[in-house]
């Protein structure tokens, strides 16, 4: 759908017909702002990130049927899938808490249930954050026995 | 906009009228919330390696099913979805002279969405039925 104006037939709903901007809405400013990029540099990590956890671990072999203690302890030796699992735990959980987030504001209308549910998935994403990044970083097999 | 006198059986079948981005939207916000709350239990299942082998393999043991192997299935092509569908969007606002060229790129992305999903499907329908038969 070509053009030569380079400019949509209709304006964005909600917005202003004599703003001749092109493209979507975007927050103005601040936390938003750089929440807004957030979600989109992420989003591009996590591309590369979870599909290539997926892969590696739903598609290779057997898939995630070969997984087991041995098999983790093993991986974890290297200090690149280490790395590569903290920054997909951390990413995703902040880009998904984010997501509910927005999608929270869209829907809730009250805000004393905004805050209720935007709090609750704060801490249930912090505690996450915690918990896995405990793991990963003190993880040691060897008090279960030699790895291999 | 002209008043309708009665609602049209269209009217129940969209909540949205408009472009057909709208329905990737609901689908990149269906398949967004699937992998948040598949994320948050697997994070838990991951944390038990640091309880010991007894502890972790007795969890990850369920994951070996044909069931769940298919909703596995699912979550990966939940997460290609949003992946692919989000660098869609990424790309229309870090560029937004892309809004032009709106179909193309929804036809591009959507291409792009099956050869993936293609591979993955058949690759992990095949584990399936290997389950199914051990």
């Amino acid at each position: 759908m070509a053009t030569t104006t380079e400019r949509p037939a209709t304006p964005a709903p909600g917005r202003d017909p004599r703003d001749r901007r092109l493209g979507r809405e975007r927050p103005v400013g601040g936390g938003e702002l750089w929440l807004w990029l957030f979600m989109r540099v992420s989003g591009l990590l996590l591309l590369v990130l979870a599909m290539g956890h997926l892969v590696v671990m739903h598609l290779f072999e057997t898939g995630a049927e070969r997984i087991d203690f041995g098999f983790v302890a093993t991986r974890w030796t290297s200090p690149f899938w280490r790395t590569w699992d903290w920054m997909l735990l951390m990413l995703a959980l902040v880009h998904g808490i984010n997501g509910l987030r927005n999608i929270t504001l869209d829907y809730v209308k009250y805000p004393g249930a905004r805050l209720v549910i935007n709090v609750t998935t704060y801490v249930i994403g912090f505690v996450l954050m915690v918990l896995g990044t405990v793991v990963v970083v003190s993880f040691d097999p060897t008090k279960w026995g030699p790895v291999g | 906009m002209a008043v309708r006198s009665r609602k049209s059986t269209s009217d129940y079948g969209s909540l949205y009228k408009g472009h057909p981005g709208q329905w990737s939207w609901v689908f990149h916000r269906i398949t967004g919330v699937a992998v948040i709350l598949f994320l948050f239990m697997h994070v838990v299942d991951t944390a038990l390696v640091g309880w010991g082998p007894e502890a972790y393999d007795k969890v990850v043991r369920a994951y070996a099913n044909p069931i769940v192997h298919l909703l596995e299935l699912g979550l990966v092509i939940a997460v290609w979805y949003h992946s692919v569908n989000g660098t869609k969007i990424t790309l229309i606002d870090f560029f937004p002279r892309l809004t032009t060229r709106i179909t193309a790129l929804s036809i591009g992305s959507l291409v792009v969405f099956l050869l993936g999903a293609i591979p993955i499907t058949v690759i992990m329908l095949g584990q399936t039925i290997d389950l199914w038969r051990a």
